[in-house]
Order: C-alpha cells, then structure tokens, then sequence
C-alpha cells in the first residue's frame, strides 16, 4: 500500500466528491446565469446531429454502466444467477459498444471545437479543456478493454467494484486496501475520473445537474402560483 | 434564500391541478423572473434624435440604465395632426433604431488621437521654438518635415493626444496660416446644419470669428436642385409629408420613398386606400416601383424626355385645345407665362429668342425710375396696352414713396394701379408669324445613350408683335407661352416645320420621339399625362411629384427638373395643398434659420461672414480641373458662335468669379490683412486701393493659379461630416493633390496628355499634399478621420444638447444628453468653445486687432441681386471694376483676436444696432436680445462681452437660435411678416398675429416636439386649415416669387443660359466624361471587361452619412461594398453573385461584391453611396491600394449657368445657388477580380513615400 495509493484512492475520491457537490451547490446558488449547457449549435450546424448524439447517447449510457456497475452489490448479482465473468463480458461488450459510440461522437467534437474558427473564437479555456478531459478519459477507458479481455475471470473487476463500494460507505482504507493490485492504466482512469468531478463546479458540465428529465413526462399545461 | 434550498419542495411543487389533471399548478420559485423583468428596466428615457441628414428628424425615446446608454424606440408623442389626416407616428426605422451601437464600439473615437510622426515632429519643435505658432512654422515652412506626416495620411499611425496638448497645435497652425498667408486659407466644411444646429454654429462660429471660410455643402452633395432657384427664386422650399395625403394624383419620380423617406412612407400608402393614383417613374424595380399603379421605367438620365413628352400633352389638350380654365388662369397669374421676350434676327433670316423686353427698353423706361431694367412687361386684355405689371423684381428694391408696396401678385398695372388681365399669347394681336430657331440636343452622339437624327437647330413658327424701343427701334416680342409651345413642339396652325399635329409624329417632344431615347412605350406618357392634368384641372391642383435626388445628380440635372416642374406650373399644382414638387433631397429645411445664421456666422459681432461654394472650391483646390476633359463647346448652344464662348470649366468659375458672381476662398493671392495694412501705408481706402491693384494685375484672384503655394487652403477643419468617405467626388483627386498622400489616380493631367488647356488660370506644376492641417471631429473613426491629421472625439446624438428640423414635417425637435460624453469626448459646442480659447490665448504676439478685407459676391435677396442686367467682364475691358457691382464687395471687418473667445461665449451688440432678419426682410431685435440676457445671465467678467448675454452652454446656443427667429417666437414672426408687407403692400401679420405670444424654448421640445410658427422665410404656412406647402403663400397671399418677373419662370433669360441654349427646358443627354477609353482594355487581369453606367443612389442600410460601418447594419446586407448589376450584364462579364469585382476608369477603383439582381437594368450599375473603404475592402488591382469609396471612380464637372450671379433669382447665395457635384454622368469598367489581395502585410515606410509621388 503506497502513500500515493492513500492519497489518490483513499483521500482523493472525497476531495473531488465534495468540490463537486458544494462547488454545484455554490454555483447554483451563486451565479444562476451561468447555469446551462452553453451550446455552440446555433454557431456551427454542421455535423452537430450526429456527433452530439453519439456523444450523448453514449456517455449517457456509459455513465449508467459505470455507475450500476460499480456499485450493484455483488450478492445481488450472485442472487440473480450472473456470475463475475459473464458480468465482465457484459461490460467490455457494452462499454466497447458505446466507448466506440461516444468516442466517434467525441472525436468529430474535439475536431470541430478545435478548428471551426467560429467555435474556437467563442470558447473558453475550460470549454476546451473538459472536452480534451473526457476525450483523454474515454481514450483510457477504451484501452483498458484489451486488457480486460486477458482475464476474464471478473476478478479485477470485483476489485473495482470493492473500491468503489468502500468509497462510498466511508472506509477509505480497505478502499486502497482493494485498489492495490490494479493495474496502472485503470488507475490513470479512476484518477482521472475524479478529476472529472472535480472540475464539474467549473465547467459547462453541470447542466447534467438540469437534465430535464421529467420534460418528456410534463403535463399539457403547467401555471405557476403567484 | 437559496435557490438550491427554494427547490427542495418536491412534495410540494403541485399544489393544484385543473382540467382533468392535464394542467397543474406550481409553487416553483420565480426570482429567476427577475433577470428578464431587469433586462427592461431602466434608469430614465431622455428624448432625441439622429443627426443624420436623412430628413426624418424622428423622435426617439433614448433609454439609460447605470449611466448608459441601453437602446432606443420609437416616440409616439407627436403633436396631433389635423381632423382629416392620419397622425405622423410611428415615426423612425431600422437605421436610427441601431445607432446606440456606436456610443460603445470599437469604432468609437475615445481620445484625441494624432499621428505619431506629426506629434513627433510637434513635440521637437516645440522643445526648439517655445512659442506654438514659431513651432508650427518650423513644421510647414520645412518641406522635408511636412512630408513626413502628409504622406502618411490615409496609413494610420495613429496615437493618443490630450486636450491640452492638441489644442495648441491646432490653435498655432490657425494663427500662423492667418498671419502668414491669411484667415481666408482656413476652410471649414460641415454640411446639414438642420440635423445639429447648435453643433455647425460652434464650428462655423469659431471660423467666422477668425475670419475662415465656411463651405457649402447642398450644393457639393448635388442635392441643391437649381432648377428650384432658378424657376422660383428659392433654394428648395417642399411641401411636409403629411401633404401627400392630400393629393389625389402622387407620382413618385426617381424618388424611393419607402427605402429612403421610410418613417413618412405610411402618409403615401394611406393615401392610396383613399382611392389616390400613384405612378412610379424610375429605371429599376425599386421598393417604390411596387406600389405603382402605373411603373414607368425609363432608360437612367432621360427623365427629361419623359418630363417633356408629358408637357407636349398636357399643352395640347389642356392648354392650346382649351380644356382648363383652372390652368389657364393660373399660368396667366402666376407664371411668366404672358410677359414679352425680345427676338432678335440671325444672320440667315431667322430668329433667336433673347431677354425678356424691359422698362428701361421703352421710352421713358415706361415710367419706372426706380429700376427700370429689372420691371417686366406684358400686354394687358383689358386696356390693351403693354404694361408693366406689379411684382417684378425691380419692385422689390428702392422703391420710394407712392412705388413702394407694389412687389406683390395682384393682377395690377404698377403705375396707375388699374386692374389688369394679362394677354397669354401675342398670337391674337400678332404683327407677323416669325421663324424661330431652336436648340435642339438630342441628337448629340454618345456611346452609351439614344439619339435621334433630328437637326440641332430647330425652326419653328412664333407669333410676334412689334414693340417701338426707346431708342427708336422696333422690335418683335413673344411671349414665353408663345415659345414655350413652339419649344414643345407643338403645331397651332401657324405653318413651318418641326412642329406635331399628332402625338405620333417623329418630332422633338411629342410621346413617339421619346420612345427611342427613354424606351417608355407612348401609350403610356399619354395617359399619365393626361391623368395627371385631368386630376388637377379638377381638384384644383391636387396632382403631385415626389422627386429624390437621383435625377438631380445628372450634369443636365436642370432639364430633368425643370421638364418636371413645367409640368406642375401648366396644372397649376405649386402652391396648391396636396400638389406640387415634393423634391426631398437632405434635411435642407433649417426652420428657425433667421435665428440660426446670427450664431452661426457670428452676425452678432461682425458682418459679413466669409462663406464659399465648395463644389468650386474642392473642384479647384483638388486640382480636378486638371484633368479636365469635358470641353465647354461641347455643351454650347448650337446657336452661337463657339469663338464668342472660349474658355474651360475653371475658366467661366473664374471669370463668374471675378465679376462678383462666385464667392472666392482664398480671395487674392495676398494676405487680406496685409492688403489693409498696405492700403492705409498708401493712404488710400482699402476697397479703391485694391480695386486699382486688381486692375493693373498686381494682385490677383487666388483661383487664377491655385498651384502657387501662396494660395493654398492651408488649415481645414471637417465637423459632422465624412467628406473623404462619402461626398468628396473625385475622392482620389483629394488624396492626391490636397492631401498629398497614396491615391489611386489612374489618368494623366492635361499637361501631360494634352487638350484644352484653361485661358483663364496659369498652369504650372502639379502640387500636392495643399493642406498643412485636417482636423476631423466626429465620433466614430471614418474614412475622413483616417486620413486627417488630428481627430477629435465628439459627443454622439445622445450625449450633446441640440436641434433639429426637416422639411417631412413642422416640427423642431431637441437632441438632448441622455448621457455624458463618453471618454474624453466633448461637444462640438466646447470643442470649438476650447479652441477658441486657445486660439486668444496663442494669438497674442502674432497677432491683434486686424482688419481683414472680404471679398463678398453679390446675393441674393439682397439689393445687389440687381447688379448686372447685362454681363460685363471689366477684365475684358467691357466695364469698369466697381466693388459691389461689376466685381465683388470689398468690405473690411475689424477682428480683435485675442478676443476671440469672449465675442464666441456671448451675443454681440450688431444684434441690437443692425438687427435680424433674412431672404431680405429685416427686423429690430432689441427685445430678443434683452430676453435672451435675462434668460441666459449676462457676462460679468471685463472686457468687450461684458453686460451681453451669455452662450456658454449649447443650450445656451440653442436658446438664442429660438428666442431670435420667428419660428420659435410669435413676436419675431408677426415683426417679420409685418416687414414683408412693407414690401408688398399687404397686411400679412394675421398668419402669425393668433401665435404672437408663444415662444418655444429648449425645455419645451424635450417635453414634446413643438409644431413651428408660420414665418416669410418660407413660403408655406403651419395652420389649422393646411399642411405645409411650397409656394403656398405666393399663390394664396400674393407674395411674389424671388424671380425677374417675380412669377414662377419657364423662361430663363440670363446670357449665359442663352449661350448655353438653356433659356427652355430641353431635353439633353447625359454628357461623355471619357473616363473609360483609356483604360479599357490595357490592364488586363485574365477577366472580361463590361462598362455600365455608375449610378449612387440611397442605400437601405444607411443614409447620407449614416454610416455604413455600422456592424448591426452591415449584418443585414453584405458586411461590406457592394455594387449591383443586372444579370444579363453579369452573365456577359461571366459574374455571379457576391463575387469580389473591381470598378475603375481613370479617376480610380472600387473593390466590391457583386449584387447581380433583376431589380437592375442593363447597362447600369448601382453602387449605394458612402459605402465606407474602412471595412471589408480588398485591395484593387488597378491602384494596388486599397479599394476606394464610391467617389474614387468620379470626378465632379462644373456647369457654367450654375456660375451665374448679379441676376435676380440667378445671384449667388450660401447653400443657395451655385456649381454643384453632379457625378451620374460617369462609366465604369467592370470586371471580376483574379486575386483578393487584404493587403494584410506590413508597410515599410519606403514604400509609402514612393507611393505618394
């Protein structure tokens, strides 16, 4: 067990995870008309359908993975007959699916926040730099499939989703405990994934916060009271 | 609290449903509201306008919030029409509505700014010299050193200057060009004073107390329509807009009403679901064209043909054939219609028409002392007799005892006073039937233009009478009915030749001969004309014509006017509600002027203001006339001998000039303060002394060789305007020769070219870069700015305090500070009040009290509008120089220097001693001036302004405007009325006796706009009963026109309008510029060539100097120069829409995108007018500099009967009458461009210097 296991698995995953709900909640509160999504479609259309969509649908998708993924106890899995292997081959064939998805989505966003002049011209720093993070992040994601594929026993995986378990019912040392054994490219990616949430407050990311989703559900006509 | 904490009601957030759960009711949080409800809110709404000269003078409520300015919209606050007309609101549109943009742009000019090298050259000489204006000198007197910033202009280089550092600059080069080469070399130009009053008299103000040259600018924009002058006596005078909706017969002529007039335009459209006809007479489909009942579409530049197919009907049926009582009394009363023209015998048995038959020409000068040269005669029906009626011009001036009041339209014999009906035509009481010959212009060769093979000299058959001249004599007369139906063309069953007996025969003026030149099919001219005449034989004169400047803009603009108002005096529509010329060019109509000029031109404290044409001047001093190629002869009368009228262009303006006709700017080539001083060392009056030098060719007209650097403009100061961005025609004649910088020039001069070289003027070597000093004030960094020396920041429409009026409707209106001046920027008032300042501050050691000698031309409306009855050049010999009469006044002003700045903070006392006044009338106005010290406090402090009333503020200004003239006070009006009928001999004070008591002031007009009072200075009334109409009280209240006959003119019989075979309207085509030829063909780019006509009219994304660098606008159009073309010319030249093409011919190059359209004729190319060069423009290939303006492809040509002074109507007046910039003449070579050069690199400074020789 390594310091720099403690501080990246042990200390890290609350750092991130509280600047992530305080600093939504300041920014909420604080600075309301910066709350939004702040699309560039009406700027550039070209492409936009396509490479938005793919974007979405897959990092959606991708973010339900994840988050069922790591935190369904494994004794739910075990009740339901799904054993740990075939729990992994489920993952890789989902998360390859949409990574690949999400990945030409990104890839086609990446391209045209770079070098549409009306898009560049009208980015920020963070704009820019959120998205090369998720793209560098999906890339990680994507690499570590192959290796997956070396073993297919869901032993890693289990792993991981012990990791993540302890993270979230507050014991931060049999987290690292977990984490030790994992190799180096899924370390980058958890690290970087808490990255995400750490710089979520300060990016255009925080309409996730917002998605409508009871929109589609809404009533004909809502009034509201005076 | 919280917002995050506000939403924790999930359980919470339905409080109700309703219909059947398909709806429900929240309890959400709605502070988020707010954001939307503060995006409205403001702090305060200020009101004001747009001082554009784009005639709407609208009313616009100007919102502030946090100390800015946010946006505007449209007031709705007007004072109420009348019972039977729609209301005037909304009033503005999208142009106005976007101006706020510019308070905060980047375009904005924030700081004084200055180029680097001046002020670099500035601060050493002044580290040298210590004393500002020995500094200056030890600048301009370098050459090497004023090389070095002159040839930078138009390059950039610009810094940041201070108010105090600037200030003295400018002061120093004024002093120094005063004291060295006289004030006389300052220029100043800022046209429109009716969109910013307040802001043109600081400016013109400040000159006029030192002795600088204001210029003209209706006359150089070519919206100074002399037909009007020429026909009336009045520079422009219009019915309002709300007028038209009393016509029941509207044509719009070459005017594009809902594009260019858009906040009147509804008055035109309501009035058509009234039932009224509206025909559209314009060569492309304009916004106009489809509100056209009837669409006429004649071929650009022949207007006149119409115009004269048109009279050619309406003479035949409704005169000759009798069918109008209406139009027969009318012309018979109100025009020149029956008075006697003398015609004189050619050598081949023929006859000429000359002058009109005058008292002095019988014996006994017909019994009139006074004047007899300038009474008119006609035949009286009821005596029989020829008599000379009332209201001739002679009547106007001098006049004593029982012969005064006798300038006036009562059908009377002038002597005896016996009621009198004039006789129309000689025909009935004819001696004999004469052969008179014609001049006849249609059959003028031009490439681009129809002709017809008739002969130039058209003789036809004239009616005449003998008449016994004093010195024994007979001679034969007609009358100007009499001619003008032979001109027209028309058989009356006198025999001869070249006359019509029906509309289809092939003879000048009949609807068949036109359709060859204009294309308009005959069927069509009949019935509009006959429409046309039928509507006003039945409603009284109700038929009228909206006119643009478009058919103005031609060099032959007179013919196309004059053939349109022909058509108005036969019908009998001037003068008439809901008929007439309704010619909206510019925001002429300066409504308090009387009021206006005493601050403007410092009136109050010294008398006569230096004032100058500037179409003469700019021609001259951009050396245009050195390339001049249109030949006089060219356009002489076929009727004359050519040897008799040698002489080019610059040859007639100098001659015009010297003979007191033309103003001059420089006078002499002498200081004018120096020829005073010279004048008393030899004890002789300065006017006889210099009269003598004159004669014996020691001194000299400054124009008689404008390339001798002693008589340079030297000092020019641009206010409120964009000349070099908009109206400077031969834009790259300006950059060449006055500004000495990178130009675009692309012909020879004559010297090295050849051709007909001036008698007039010296030639010498071409000089360049004439100006020492341009100083630009504006807001917003123009194409002007950019090539000035020094740019100072100025308060925008929404930062200063000022008025504003136009002709569209009778209201005066404020510009009011919603906000401070932004940055360092300051009114026009305070700059010009800052610099005077500094001017009586600098001055001192150089120079005091001075007497300045001006050379003043005779005027108009002055009694030296009768100074020459017939021309005599004392040059020539043919007379001797008499000041004031054969040659300009010289008259000497003392200007006391160091005293500037108090006599321009305070109203001086040639107020109480001369009085006010205006268009020859004249007032006491002790009673204003006292008002005004009570009003405005009175100076305490020492000196010559001590106990006068205070201007310190520009509402100070404006209140003196108000309180001086009678249209902002009712006791001002009845005194000026009163003064009138003094002259006429009739009591006109009840026009204005029911206001006597109100008086606006400025707070009044930020509560509302004030409706103005009824004054003599213009010729309609502001009334319960009517809208305001042109000539309405000449008709109603028998005032004469300000004309020889004191009658609307048909005939105009000045020698030079003989000579120039103009004494009737013609039709005559546009004239060849030769701009194109040598050219064509010799620079190729790989791209076919095609050359269209260059036609500038109005845009839809600005108007005038409402610019184009507005990025709201140009977002709405092209973001840059466009020029349109029809698609057959584009699909010949192998062009597509929105291609980058260049147009040039000699005079420089355009880089543009095309507009190909069907709105477009063939062979003609619309190019919208003041298109900055600043924004979006390529580099040419032609110049290899940037693409010019719209005026880097013309040169302006000057028009001698435009030169012509000393004659009643025909007399020089600011603004008034004189040479205008007619450009439409002009081709242009089209092609696509191969490369799209931006021209982005840097510039070394080697290759700017070479660029400038």
């Amino acid at each position: 067990m390594s310091y720099l296991d403690t501080l990246l698995f042990g200390v890290y995953p609350y750092l991130a995870g509280t600047i992530f709900l305080i600093g939504s909640l300041i920014r909420f509160d604080r600075d309301q008309f910066t709350w939004k999504a702040h699309s560039s479609q009406m700027l550039s259309n070209k492409n936009m359908r396509l490479a938005s969509n793919l974007f979405h649908v897959g990092i959606i998708l991708l973010f339900f993975g994840h988050f069922f993924g790591m935190l369904t106890p494994p004794e739910i899995l075990h009740a339901l007959g799904v054993s740990a292997g075939a729990k992994q081959v489920l993952a890789v064939v989902a998360g390859s699916i949409f990574g690949l998805m999400c990945f030409a989505g990104l890839t086609m966003l990446v391209k045209r926040r770079l070098t549409d002049p009306r898009i560049r011209a009208t980015s920020s720093k963070m704009d820019i730099f959120i998205l090369l993070l998720l793209y560098v992040q999906l890339i990680l994601g994507l690499l570590t499939v192959p290796l997956s594929l070396m073993h297919l026993d869901g032993h890693n995986m289990l792993l991981l989703m012990q990791w993540a378990r302890n993270v979230v019912t507050l014991d931060p040392m049999e987290a690292v405990a977990a984490i030790g054994p994992i190799g180096f490219l899924f370390k980058l990616h958890m690290v970087l994934g808490m990255t995400v949430f750490l710089v979520f407050p300060f990016s255009r990311l925080v309409h996730i916060w917002s998605a409508p989703v009871t929109y589609p559900a809404r009533p004909y006509q809502v009034v509201r009271q005076r | 609290m919280s917002h995050f904490l506000d939403r924790l009601n999930f359980f919470k957030k339905v409080t109700d449903t309703f219909s059947g759960d398909h709806g429900i009711v929240t309890n959400e949080d709605r502070g988020w509201e707010d954001a939307y409800r503060a995006r409205w809110q403001h702090d305060k709404i200020v009101r004001s306008t747009h001082g554009v000269n784009c005639t709407g003078s609208c009313s616009w409520k100007i919102y502030v919030k946090n100390g800015l300015v946010t946006w505007e919209t449209q007031q709705t606050d007007y004072p109420r029409t009348r019972d039977d007309l729609p209301n005037h609101e909304p009033r503005g549109c999208q142009r106005g509505a976007s101006y706020s943009w510019y308070l905060y742009s980047a375009n904005r000019v924030k700081y004084p700014m200055i180029r680097g090298k001046l002020l670099k050259l500035w601060r050493d000489a002044l580290s040298l010299k210590k004393d500002p204006v020995d500094a200056w000198a030890f600048i301009v007197e370098d050459p090497a050193k004023s090389a070095e910033y002159k040839t930078q202009r138009g390059l950039g280089g610009f810094v940041r200057a201070t108010w105090e550092e600037v200030n003295p600059l400018i002061a120093a080069a004024n002093v120094y060009t005063a004291k060295q080469y006289g004030p006389d070399r300052i220029y100043g130009f800022s046209p429109i004073p009716a969109m910013s009053m307040v802001s043109y008299a600081a400016g013109s103000r400040y000159l006029s107390l030192i002795g600088g040259a204001c210029g003209s600018f209706y006359d150089w924009y070519c919206d100074l329509p002399p037909a009007s002058p020429m026909i009336w006596g009045e520079q422009t005078d219009v019915p309002e807009s709300a007028d038209w909706y009393n016509s029941t017969f509207l044509m719009m002529w070459g005017s594009n009403v809902p594009q260019t007039r858009t906040p009147d335009a509804h008055f035109m459209t309501e009035v058509r679901y009234k039932g009224t006809k509206t025909v559209v007479v314009c060569p492309d489909y304009s916004e106009a064209s489809k509100f056209a009942d009837i669409w006429l579409h004649p071929k650009q530049g022949t207007d006149a043909a119409v115009a004269m197919a048109m009279g050619h009907v309406i003479l035949r049926e409704f005169h000759l054939d009798g069918k109008s009582e209406y139009f027969n009394q009318y012309v018979r009363e109100t025009t020149d219609f029956p008075y006697l023209v003398m015609l004189d015998a050619r050598a081949d048995g023929s006859y000429v028409n000359s002058r009109f038959l005058r008292a002095s020409d019988l014996s006994d000068s017909a019994g009139q002392a006074n004047n007899p040269e300038w009474k008119t005669l006609a035949f009286d029906e009821k005596s029989g007799n020829l008599i000379v009626p009332n209201g001739s011009i002679g009547f106007r001036w001098g006049e004593k005892d029982g012969m005064v009041g006798k300038w006036n339209l009562e059908p009377k014999e002038a002597l005896s006073g016996a009621e009198t009906q004039l006789r129309l035509s000689v025909n009935e009481i004819r001696d004999q039937v004469v052969p008179v010959a014609f001049p006849y212009f249609g059959s003028t060769q031009h490439p681009h233009f129809a002709c017809t093979s008739h002969d130039e000299i058209q003789v036809r058959n004239v009616p005449a009478k003998k008449v016994r001249l004093a010195n024994g004599s007979e001679a034969l007369v007609a009358t100007v009915y009499d001619l003008t139906l032979a001109q027209y063309g028309l058989d009356r069953g006198l025999g001869g030749d070249n006359v019509a007996k029906t509309y289809d025969d092939d003879v000048p003026y009949t609807p068949a001969w036109q359709e060859k030149i204009t294309g308009v099919p005959r069927a069509q001219i009949i019935t509009v004309a006959r429409q046309f005449a039928e509507n006003a034989d039945k409603t009284h004169g109700k038929s009228m014509i909206i006119i643009g400047a478009a058919m103005n803009h031609w060099y032959h603009m007179d013919m196309n006017y004059r053939g349109v108002i022909n058509m108005l005096m036969m019908c009998g529509c001037v003068g008439q509600s809901g008929g007439g010329w309704a010619h909206y060019v510019g925001q002429e109509k300066l409504r308090p002027q009387t009021g206006w000029t005493a601050l403007a031109f410092a009136l109050d404290w010294h008398r006569p203001p230096r004032h100058m044409n500037s179409t003469s001047f700019f021609y001259i001093h951009s050396s245009q006339w050195r390339h001049e190629k249109v030949t006089m002869t060219e356009i002489l009368s076929p009727l004359v001998d050519p040897q008799q009228w040698q002489g080019t262009q610059i040859d007639y303006n100098v001659r015009s000039a010297r003979m007191g006709w033309l103003p001059t700017a420089p006078h002499f080539d002498a200081n004018p303060l120096q020829l005073v001083k010279d004048a008393e060392a030899a004890g002789q009056a300065p006017a006889a002394y210099l009269a003598e030098k004159l004669k014996a060719g020691k001194v000299n007209f400054a124009f008689e060789d404008p390339d001798n650097p002693v008589n340079f403009p030297r000092n020019m100061f641009v206010w409120r305007s964009n000349l070099l961005g908009s109206s400077g025609k031969g834009h790259e004649y300006f950059l060449k020769y006055l500004l000495g910088t990178t130009h675009g020039v692309q012909g020879k001069d004559l010297g090295e070219e050849g051709g007909e070289k001036p008698l007039e003027v010296k030639w010498r070597e071409a000089a360049h870069g004439k100006l020492d000093l341009l100083v630009t004030l504006d807001f917003r960094m123009s194409t002007t700015c950019m090539y000035s020396d020094i740019v100072l920041p100025t308060a925008t429409w929404y930062e200063k305090n000022d008025l504003n009026t136009s002709d569209m409707h009778p209201f005066i209106h404020p510009l009011s500070a919603a906000v401070d001046p932004a940055w360092e920027s300051r009114t026009d008032w305070d700059i010009f009040k800052g610099l005077a300042k500094t001017f009586s501050e600098v001055c001192v050691g150089h120079l005091g009290v001075e007497k300045d000698l001006i050379a003043l031309p005779t005027h108009h409306d002055t009694p030296t509008e009768l100074a020459m009855p017939d021309v005599k050049d004392w040059k020539r010999g043919e007379c001797d120089l008499i000041p004031g009469k054969t040659a300009p006044s010289l008259i000497v002003v003392e200007r006391d220097y160091p005293n500037t700045y108090k006599k321009f903070t305070s109203v001086g006392p040639l107020l109480d001693k001369l009085g006010n006044g205006g268009k020859g009338i004249g007032w006491n106005t002790e009673h204003e001036v006292e008002a005004l010290a009570t009003l405005n406090y009175t100076v305490q402090e020492e000196g010559v302004s001590k106990g006068r009333p205070c201007i310190n503020s520009d509402i100070d200004a404006a209140e003196m405007i108000m309180m001086l003239a009678p249209e902002t006070n009712g006791h001002v009006a009845v005194k000026a009325w009163a003064a009138l009928g003094k002259i006429t001999g009739r009591d006109h004070t009840h026009l204005a006796l029911p206001k006597e008591h109100e008086k606006i002031r400025y707070r009044d007009i930020q509560a509302q706009p004030r409706k103005i009072i009824s004054s003599p200075t213009w010729s309609g009334l502001e009334d319960e009963k009517v809208s305001y109409n042109a000539g309405y009280t000449n008709v109603h209240e028998l005032i004469p026109w300000r004309t020889v006959t004191g009658r609307q003119q048909f005939y105009q019989d000045h020698l030079w309008m003989l000579g120039f075979g103009e004494a009737m309207c013609a039709y005559r085509p546009p004239i060849d510029m030769k701009t194109v030829e040598p050219i064509i063909g010799q620079r190729p780019n790989g791209n076919k060539e095609i050359v269209l006509n260059f036609i500038t009219p109005h845009q839809k994304w600005g108007i005038h100097s409402t610019y184009t660098d507005n990025l709201i606008m140009l977002t709405l159009s092209r973001g840059g120069p466009i020029i349109w073309i029809s698609e057959v010319d584009a699909r010949t030249a192998g062009i597509v829409d929105n291609d980058w093409i260049e147009a040039y011919n000699v005079n420089g190059a355009i880089a543009a995108r095309a507009v190909v359209s069907q709105r477009v004729p063939e062979g003609m190319s619309m190019m919208y007018h003041a298109q900055e060069k600043i924004v979006n423009t390529p580099g040419s290939e032609i110049t290899g500099t940037r693409g010019g303006i719209h005026n880097s492809v013309t040169r302006t040509v000057l028009k001698p009967t435009h030169m012509i002074g000393s004659y009643a109507q025909q007399s020089y007046g600011f603004n008034y009458y004189g040479t205008v910039g007619a450009n439409r003449d002009e081709f242009i070579i089209v092609r696509k461009m191969a490369k799209v050069d931006w021209l982005d690199g840097e510039v070394s400074a080697e290759t700017t210097t070479a660029e400038a020789h």
